[in-house]
Formats: C-alpha cells, sequence, structure tokens
C-alpha cells in the first residue's frame, strides 16, 4: 500500500485542530488509512546518510500515512485533509465545475498521427489563478511522483507534465519525432540537449534512468510543443525548463500523456480536482479541447459524476445492520459520497453520486463498504456462525497419550472394575474407607470395586504378558472414581496417567525421564524442592514401591503422582518375575497451562 | 592375491578348468583359493562349478616310512649279516618295526626267524614300500601298479581322500579388479570419499527389516479418534463424560424408565455400597418426573404406579451414557433454546456375565441431535450420515422397543462379508415425557442413536473375543501390530 508523508502540522492545520498521536492514530483506523510512522525531515536525511545526530527541537514532524492502493485522491495532503475533514463532519463534499470557455477561446492541444507508434493519448486542463507557497508546491510536486508511481506504473501508462501557461502560447502540438529532430532546454538544465544526447546524459541520472527504457528503443520520442516550437516536454521522460512552473506561476497547464486513457483521465481528474482548491475560484477547472489528426475531439477533463443505483436492502443486509435511507445517506456523505432517495421503483434505493475524485467506486458493494465504514467496522453487532467447543480434559488426555507414545511406550486399555484385594492387598495397600466406591452387588469378585488407581490393571496386563519380549514398555490414561462429598452422586472421576517399564533391571532411571518428558511437554520447569512455580520429586514413602527407589512428583505444590520400583513383594502378588518401575499420576492439573 | 590371480587369468583365459591345478600351478594353497572362489562367486563376479575328485594321501605312518623307511627294510638292515638273536634284535629297533617287521619280512622271505637266532635271507633288499609310498606322495599315482594301492591300502599306509575343486568360468559381474563390497554407507565412506568406488553387498529383501523400537496406541482408542473426528465433522459437539458413579434418577427415571423395568434389576446393573445415594437433585424437576411416571401429563397417561424417591437416589455405575445425555438435555433447556448436536464415546457398565463377546464394561458410542421440527427422516438421513462414513451405507430399520424411545429403531447394516444383516444400533426418537418435564420447548425433538465401540473394531480389526481387544489378557504384541484406523478416511 501506497504511503503518503504529510508534516503533521499542516495536516493538524487543514484538520482545524491539533491531535495527540493515539487520537490521530485512533481517527486514521476508523477512516481506513494507518499511521505507519512518525519521523522528521531531517531524521530521513540522517537515516538517508547514516549519519548519527541528535534530534533538533525544532524539526518538523512528518506522519507517513498508508492509504488504501486504489484512493488515489488520498495521495497528497491536499486530498486526505479534506477527506478526513468530511469524514468528521466539517466539510461539504466540493462540487467541482469545468469552466464554461467557448470553444473558439478553449486551448487545444492537436495530436499528429505518429504519437501512435509510441504514446497515442494526451489529455490537458488549466488550473487558473493559483497561489502556490512552498508547502503547496512541493505537494504538487509529490502528488505527481505519487501518481506516476502508483497508478501510472512507473510512468509506463501515464507521464504528467505540468507547466507555467504564462511562459508558452497555445495552441500546442503533441508529435512523435526521431531523437535527432528534438533540441531543448530540459529542467533543471540549462544547456540545449538533443533528445539522442540526452537519453545517453540521463543514463547517469539515478532518478530518471528507470523510465529511459520506456522510449529508448522507439525509432521517434513523443514530444509537445507550444506555437512557437517551444519544447514542453519529452514524455515520460522530462520537460522543458522554459515552462518549469515555480512559486510565482499563475496558471498551471496539465498534460498527461498515456498509453492507457482512462488512466490517464483519471490521473488528470485527481491532479486538477486536489490543487483546484488553491485555485481563485475554488474547483474550478479549465478544459482543454485535443484534437486528433482524423478530426476527432474531445474536451477535457470530465468532472462530472457517475451515478449508481444502490437498493438499501442491500446495504444493510450484507453489513448486517439495520438503517434507513437517512441514514445511509449520512454516512455515505461522510465518505465524499452524495446519496440521494431514488425516485425508481418503490423507493427502497439510493442513488450515490460518485464524484470524479472517486475512481475506486466501481459498483454497489463499493458504496456499501463506505458505508460500513462510516458507521465504524467496530459498531457492528456481531453474528457468530454455529461452532463447536472440545472437551478440554480429553483433548489434553489424547495430547499426552500421543507423547507417551512417542517415548517408546505401548499403551494398554484395562478395566475400570477389579477386585477388593487387586486394588488395595496386592498393592501392599489398606483401605482407609475415603476413597473408593465399591460395587453392591457384583456377580464375581472381578467386579468387587471402582479402581483407584491404574497400578493393578496395569500390573495384571504384565503377569499376563510374561512371554511378551523384554523390556516391556506400557501406559494407560484413563479414569479412575474417587470418593466426592461435593459432588451430587458423592463420588467424582479423574483422569490418571500410568506407565510401566519392565525388563532384566527396574528401569527407575527411564520411568524417572519419562516424568522428567511429561512434564517438559506439558511446559512446565523443573524447579528446588518447595518453589510453587514448577514441578520438583521428592522422597516418597509409598507400601506398593521399594523403599529408598521411590519419589512423589510435586506439581504446583500439589502431589500429583508417585513413581518408584514396584516393591517385590507387589511383584510377586501379581506373578510377575521380573523387576518392575511405575509412574502413575492425576493430570487433570495439566488442564491450565 | 590369490583374487588377483583368478581375476588376471580369467581376464586373458576362458576357463579355469580346475581350480586344484591352477592353485599348485601358482603354488597358493588351494584352501585359499576355495575362499576366494566362494566369495568371488557370491558376488557373482565367476561362475564356480563344482569338480569332485578322489585323491590317495599318505596315512601318518605311511608319512614316517617315507623318511624312515619301511618296517620290514628297517627290521632287514638291523640284522647283522652273521644273523643275532631274537633279544638282540628286539633291543635294537622299536616295537612296532619289530611286530610289522617281521611279518612283512617273512612274508618277502627275507630273514629266517628261528627260535633264538634270526639270519638273513637274502644279502640285499629294496625298499619298494617306501618307494611307491614317495610317489603317491609327489602325485604320481599312475605310476604305481593297483596290486601295490591294494596293498598299501590294506596296511593303512595310504588312504582315498575325496577332494573338491572347481572350474571357472566369468560370471555376470566379472571385472578383473573387485570393487569393495560394503553392506552399509559409514561417515568413513563419506569422509575417505571412497564411496564412488563402492559396491553394496546384495540386500536381501525377502528378509523383513529390523524391528523397529517404538510406541504404540491401542486400537479400540485409535477406532475412537476416528469416530471423534466423524462427529466433529458432522458438527457434534463432545459430550463431558467423566462421572462413572450417576444415581439411579438421571440414568433410569429422568429418561422416563419406570422403576419396575427389568433393566434396573440389580441382575443388569451395579448397584453401589458406597457411596449408596445421591444426595442432590434439582427438586422441582423431580417433581415433575415424579408426576409424570405416576399420572403422566403433557399429554400422557403416564405409568400409574407410585414412584419412591429412595429408588431414584440409589447410586449405580452408569449402563449407558445417555445418563449424561439426559443432564445436558436439562442443563439445554435451562436456557433459551437454542439446537444442539452432541456425541459421546466413554464407558459403561452392566451387570452382566462374561464371556466372547460381552464384558461387564464397554465403550458406547451416542450421537444425539435436538432442534425443532426434527423428523424421523432426519433420525434416518443422520443415522444414513454416520454410518457410511463407517463404511456402512446398507442400512435398515426395525421396529423395536426402548422405554425412552419412541418410535424406537434397531439399526441394521448388511454385512457384505457375511452376506447377512447384522444388527449395528438402536436409535429413536426421545419420548415427550422425557423431554418436556426438563422444560425444553413443545416443538424440540431429540433424535438420538447408540452403539458399542468394541462391535465395530473387533469386526475391523478381525478379533473374535472381545478379552483379546480390551482387559489385562490383552497379548501386547497384538496391540503392537495393529493398523492404523481408516475409519472415516475413505
Amino acid at each position: 500500500m501506497p504511503t503518503v508523508s504529510v508534516g503533521r502540522d499542516r495536516l493538524f492545520e487543514a484538520l482545524g485542530r491539533t491531535y495527540t498521536q493515539e487520537e490521530f492514530e485512533e481517527l486514521c483506523f476508523d477512516f481506513g488509512v494507518e499511521l505507519d510512522d512518525v519521523t522528521t525531515e531531517k531524521a530521513v536525511i540522517r537515516k538517508e546518510k547514516h549519519l548519527e545526530e541528535e534530534a533538533g527541537e525544532d524539526e518538523e514532524v512528518i506522519y507517513k500515512i498508508e492509504v488504501p492502493a486504489n484512493r488515489y485522491d488520498l495521495l497528497c495532503l491536499e486530498g486526505l485533509a479534506q477527506a478526513l475533514r468530511i469524514f468528521m463532519g466539517l466539510d461539504e463534499i466540493p462540487k467541482y465545475i469545468v469552466s464554461n470557455i467557448p470553444s473558439e477561446s478553449l486551448l487545444k492541444m492537436h495530436v499528429k498521427p505518429e504519437t501512435s507508434l509510441i504514446r497515442p493519448y494526451v489529455v490537458c486542463a488549466v488550473l487558473r489563478g493559483v497561489t502556490f507557497d512552498e508547502a503547496r508546491y512541493n505537494s504538487f510536486i509529490d502528488l505527481q511522483d505519487r501518481l506516476h508511481q502508483n497508478i501510472c506504473r512507473r510512468r509506463t501508462l501515464v507521464a504528467i507534465g505540468t507547466h507555467d501557461l504564462d511562459a508558452i502560447e497555445g495552441p500546442f502540438t503533441y508529435e512523435a519525432l526521431p531523437p535527432t529532430d528534438i533540441n531543448f532546454v530540459p529542467l533543471k538544465q540549462v544547456k540545449s540537449f538533443r533528445a539522442d544526447e540526452l537519453m545517453e546524459f540521463y543514463k547517469t541520472d539515478l532518478k530518471l534512468k528507470k523510465f529511459l527504457h520506456i522510449i529508448e528503443k522507439s525509432p521517434v520520442f513523443p514530444v509537445i510543443y507550444d506555437r512557437n516550437r517551444t519544447v514542453l516536454s519529452l514524455p515520460p521522460i522530462i520537460n522543458g525548463a522554459h515552462s518549469a512552473i515555480s512559486l510565482q506561476t499563475k496558471n498551471v497547464f496539465i498534460e498527461c500523456t498515456a498509453t492507457d486513457l482512462t488512466k490517464a483521465k483519471i490521473v488528470l481528474n485527481i491532479m486538477v480536482t486536489m490543487f483546484s482548491v488553491y485555485c481563485e475560484r475554488k474547483f474550478h477547472v479549465e478544459p482543454v479541447e485535443v484534437v486528433y489528426s482524423d478530426g476527432k475531439s474531445n474536451v477535457l477533463p470530465d468532472l462530472s459524476v457517475f451515478n449508481l443505483e444502490v437498493p438499501l436492502s442491500y446495504i444493510t443486509g450484507s453489513i448486517g445492520v439495520s438503517l434507513d435511507l437517512n441514514q445511509v445517506s449520512s454516512l455515505l456523505n461522510k465518505m465524499q459520497l452524495q446519496a440521494e432517495r431514488s425516485v425508481s421503483v418503490d423507493g427502497r434505493s439510493i442513488v450515490v453520486s460518485v464524484p470524479p475524485t472517486r475512481s475506486d467506486v466501481l459498483h454497489a458493494c463499493d458504496v456499501m463498504e463506505d458505508v460500513a465504514i462510516a458507521y465504524g467496522f467496530n459498531k457492528i453487532p456481531k453474528r457468530k456462525p454455529v461452532s463447536l467447543k472440545p472437551v478440554a480434559l480429553n483433548q489434553i488426555s489424547d495430547l499426552i497419550r500421543l507423547e507417551i507414545a512417542m517415548n517408546g511406550f505401548t499403551e494398554v486399555l484395562t478395566w475400570i472394575l477389579c477386585s477388593y484385594k487387586e486394588n488395595f492387598s496386592m498393592l501392599n495397600r489398606k483401605d482407609d474407607k475415603s476413597t473408593a466406591v465399591i460395587i453392591g452387588n457384583p456377580r464375581s469378585t472381578d467386579f468387587e470395586i471402582v479402581r483407584t488407581s491404574l497400578m493393578s490393571g496395569i500390573l495384571k496386563t504384565v503377569g499376563h504378558n510374561k512371554d511378551h519380549p523384554k523390556p516391556i514398555k506400557i501406559f494407560e490414561v484413563g479414569d479412575i472414581s474417587v470418593l466426592d462429598e461435593t459432588k451430587d452422586v458423592g463420588a467424582k472421576n479423574q483422569r490418571q496417567l500410568a506407565a510401566l517399564y519392565c525388563g532384566a533391571n527396574s528401569g527407575f532411571e527411564l520411568i524417572h525421564c519419562l516424568v522428567d518428558r511429561i512434564m517438559e511437554v506439558v511446559g512446565t520447569p523443573f524447579v528446588p524442592i518447595g518453589d510453587d512455580k514448577g514441578y520438583y520429586i521428592r522422597r516418597s514413602n509409598e507400601p506398593e514401591f521399594l523403599p529408598g527407589r521411590q519419589a512423589s512428583i510435586v506439581f504446583r505444590g500439589k502431589h500429583i503422582g508417585t513413581f518408584g520400583i514396584v516393591h517385590p513383594e507387589v511383584l510377586s502378588n501379581f506373578d510377575i518375575p521380573d523387576p518392575c518401575s511405575f509412574v502413575e499420576l492425576n493430570i487433570e492439573s495439566f488442564l491450565w497451562s | 592375491m590369490a583374487e588377483d590371480a583368478i581375476l588376471g587369468f580369467l581376464e586373458k583365459n576362458e576357463k579355469i578348468a580346475d581350480s586344484g591345478k591352477f592353485a599348485s600351478n601358482i603354488g597358493i594353497d588351494h584352501n585359499e583359493i576355495v575362499n576366494v572362489i566362494k566369495s568371488l562367486h557370491g558376488f557373482r563376479l565367476v561362475d564356480a562349478e563344482d569338480i569332485k575328485r578322489e585323491k590317495w594321501v599318505l596315512t601318518d605312518e605311511g608319512k614316517s616310512y617315507t623318511v624312515a623307511g619301511s618296517p620290514e627294510v628297517q627290521l632287514f638292515l638291523a640284522v647283522p649279516p652273521e644273523g643275532i638273536s631274537r633279544e638282540e634284535l628286539q633291543k635294537k629297533v622299536d616295537p612296532s618295526v619289530y611286530k610289522i617287521g617281521c611279518s612283512q619280512a617273512i612274508k618277502n622271505k627275507w630273514l629266517e626267524m628261528g627260535k633264538a637266532q634270526v639270519s638273513r635271507k637274502v644279502q640285499q633288499v629294496e625298499d619298494q614300500v617306501k618307494d611307491l609310498l614317495l610317489r603317491i606322495q609327489d602325485g604320481e599315482v599312475h605310476a604305481v601298479d593297483q596290486g601295490d594301492i591294494d596293498a598299501l591300502k590294506k596296511r593303512k599306509l595310504i588312504a582315498l581322500q575325496t577332494w573338491k575343486s572347481y572350474s571357472l568360468t566369468k560370471g555376470p559381474n566379472y571385472a578383473p579388479k573387485r570393487k569393495k563390497v560394503a553392506t552399509d554407507l559409514t561417515r568413513e565412506h563419506l569422509q575417505r570419499g571412497d564411496w564412488k568406488d563402492l559396491e553394496f553387498k546384495e540386500y536381501n529383501f525377502s528378509a523383513k527389516g529390523q524391528p523397529a523400537e517404538g510406541g504404540h496406541l491401542h486400537p479400540l482408542l485409535k477406532v475412537r479418534k476416528q469416530l471423534q473426528m466423524i462427529f466433529l465433522q458432522m458438527g457434534f459437539e463432545e459430550m463431558p463424560t467423566n462421572n462413572f458413579v450417576e444415581s439411579s434418577f438421571w440414568n433410569f427415571d429422568a429418561l422416563f424408565q419406570p422403576q419396575q423395568h427389568p433393566a434396573r434389576d440389580s441382575h443388569d446393573t451395579f448397584f453401589l455400597q458406597v457411596p449408596s445415594t445421591t444426595k442432590k437433585l434439582p427438586e422441582d424437576y423431580v417433581e415433575r418426573v415424579k408426576r409424570v411416571h405416576e399420572s403422566g401429563g403433557y399429554g400422557s397417561r403416564g405409568y400409574g404406579y407410585d414412584w419412591k424417591r429412595e429408588e431414584a437416589n440409589k447410586n449405580l455405575l452408569r449402563t449407558h451414557t445417555t445418563a449424561v445425555s439426559s443432564r445436558m438435555l436439562y442443563l439445554l433447556a435451562q436456557k433459551p433454546f437454542a439446537p444442539k448436536k452432541y456425541f459421546s464415546i466413554d464407558r459403561v457398565f452392566r451387570n452382566e456375565a462374561v464371556d466372547r463377546t460381552h464384558l461387564a464394561e464397554f465403550h458406547q458410542i451416542e450421537g444425539l441431535v435436538c432442534d425443532r421440527g426434527l423428523t424421523l427422516g432426519d433420525l434416518i438421513g443422520v443415522l444414513h450420515d454416520f454410518f457410511s462414513r463407517l463404511g456402512m451405507s446398507k442400512l435398515r430399520f426395525k421396529p423395536a422397543y426402548n422405554p425412552y424411545t419412541e418410535p424406537s429403531m434397531e439399526i441394521f447394516s448388511y454385512h457384505e462379508g457375511f452376506k447377512k444383516w447384522v444388527e449395528i444400533g438402536n436409535s429413536g426418537m426421545f419420548r415427550p415425557e422425557m423431554l418436556l418435564p426438563m422444560g425444553l420447548p413443545e416443538d424440540v425433538r431429540v433424535i438420538a442413536w447408540g452403539l458399542s465401540l468394541e462391535r465395530p473394531t473387533m469386526i475391523l480389526y478381525g478379533i473374535d473375543n472381545i478379552r483379546d481387544l480390551f482387559g489385562h489378557k490383552v497379548d501386547l504384541s497384538l496391540i503392537k501390530r495393529n493398523p492404523i484406523c481408516r475409519l472415516g478416511v475413505d
């Protein structure tokens, strides 16, 4: 997106008040442009020259403002200030007027047929009684540069020439001549060059050399003369020095030569509408007649409005707000679009007058967008599409399951019901009657109790897989139930993770390593004992594990599980001949990262 | 050396007719040549054909005679021309020489063996045995009579040795100089840069690769994951089902399941000793449920029995995930109505005898849609969508009975493998007596279906005993071998 640099103080002066940077950013944001950078002229120069100097107090602050690529009317301070003033309701939409000049008094531009070989179109206009000052003058030059960069595609499509009309005399001719036949003093030079020599001369000119390729290879170069054969310009390269504009220039002749006529007209319109504000008769533009060799002629610029009929329902239906015709009209006015109730059909449409500055408006959707911008995107009521929320605990469980499997463990899925013995005495545990959900009518001892840990299921699996090659590395993520007075039914589920290593040795360090890995994947740091910002391991003394080779896992100050070498008595209870290490922990505390 | 000799010879000659001769010609041990031939043959640089040959070689005894002379000659020489006593002679020679020498010398009529005195019968003898043995040792077997060979063999002085040699021609990979063969590309190869000259040993692709060490997910849970995906793709939201302990109220009463229903029998349901009863229920809703059971309402006659709160308070292990659905629908009814599509896949418990296809616990898959104006057509449509994603597109529906759905439909799918219709699940539209007491608007209907996770998994992985799939008796190798689950993928 193009960026426009404007002096902050001049801009605020044009807007009629000063803003804090935040306020101005807010205004830009709402309107759809962006304050990209705040700098100073000198800072820019320092940056270019890689100088390190302290910024002075008195340097003029420059706002670099990013504008949409299709809004050529925002490429200069004049247009930007006007758009923002209207947006804020400070100004009316200007009416641009093409001065009514009798046909015999019209300035004329005669187009020679040879121009079709290289650059076939030219359009012109005159601004009368312009008052320049240094800032306006610079803005006038900058706008040409930005137009050249953007819509003119680096002068290939359109090139703009501006001249002091009082230094030249119409009628003018637009011709295409062999370079050797063209001689003139170009802008910023004092001696006369032949066009082919000039091209050679500019090959070392940093600014101009990139445009030379547009005509360089052509046998004829486009050139504009006045009636006295004074060269106005050698488009798209350079103007003549003779007609150069200055701060004192009053009457400006603007010519745009082009390979694309539509774009030439847009560029001319932007030039004249932006700077007609400085004319003696504000917003008045004098037309110029372009006469082609076949006798056809055009009087330009065309500053008429383009009328677009837009149904109200299309606008409100697309934005999702309900607005009446008056509201839409006043919103559109803020965006420089005049709107009136349509007289046609049922009167539920508006007729929008698109001014010559708004070449970006092609369709009703562009109008609709402007209504939405003026209404304020951030005031539009939300309408959310139907969407689904996951069960976080199940998602976390699945993610952890994958991680454990990636660590080389094989998943098992064991029963939730087990015998009372398996859950307690076989694990060397005593039932303190405070945890287990007990079934009243079991069919067999296999279903006496809801497991309070995953350990017995895992050990039973090892006991039944004696022939499996060692080491055995298995895990399970599943629910246990524990009594909980706060629940309506008096019990709750708890999501557990258990993993076991069984081999020729206990694999205790491997299980320790798995604990660290689990903590790593849930993003918890290893901290010193007592620190509740992460996790630490503390010696424990649980009956199911071998004393001295077991530890408690403390996560954010809370005991969440234990790991250790399974006690040899427990191994023998489950008929396991090989040493095992085991870890079990509650993963519900990992729900909150 | 040997390899260069073979490959070099074959470069100029068509054939090495006999590796044995070749070996002796170039003065390299034949065994060494044979090793090289085997290796060259393995890489098909040469083609080798076996030649079986037999060869007489000297026994150790025979070899000793080539040096010391035959025992008979030794004995003869020990006898002086004037004769000698036996005792003296025995002292002069080795006992074995004496023994063998005596018998041979007598046989040759060289010596007179008197009782006390031994004397020469002839003045001179030739050691023919030694000469023969030397000839055989030098490979001049052809110069030895068959009779002599037989005699030497009989005396165990020579033995027949079978002896293998090869005839060699160029193989398909013949090269005058063999490239180094490698079994793997190593860091050294890269560092030295000699990987360009490497020839790789033929890899055996008919054997499987080295077994990988890695982790594995459980097959049943892989199927669960795919089913979750299918539900999510159909726009269903998962219900939280992490509560195994449930009250009879939410498990049965809220579903308009009468308190005398056989499913509520202790033969089918695990009731709890601890915690035995539920403490908290939404009282006004309980009142509406009681009324609809006892005397109806909402256009229903009710069941006409005395509804007992104690019965509803009894805790149990949920027999279906529909207990969770009833809680979710009740919560939904407490807010301004918004349509919902819910699913769950989790453990349920039945106090049933365990056999090949039944366990006391299994996983229930449940889906439900709650919206205004739903029809039976919507139910059939959603079932077709769901089951066709499981690869079952040929469905039909059988009228059935279920206390909380009306109509109730059993879902049958045509199994192409079994060539018959198999029941794959249950479905229906929840009864107004269930929905209206919750407070849902009158025009809201709920369609739902359920099936077990185990059954499709068993069919998918070809498992016929449920205990091989789920529980501690599962073979870990089976878990490790199982393939990815493609349900919902194609």
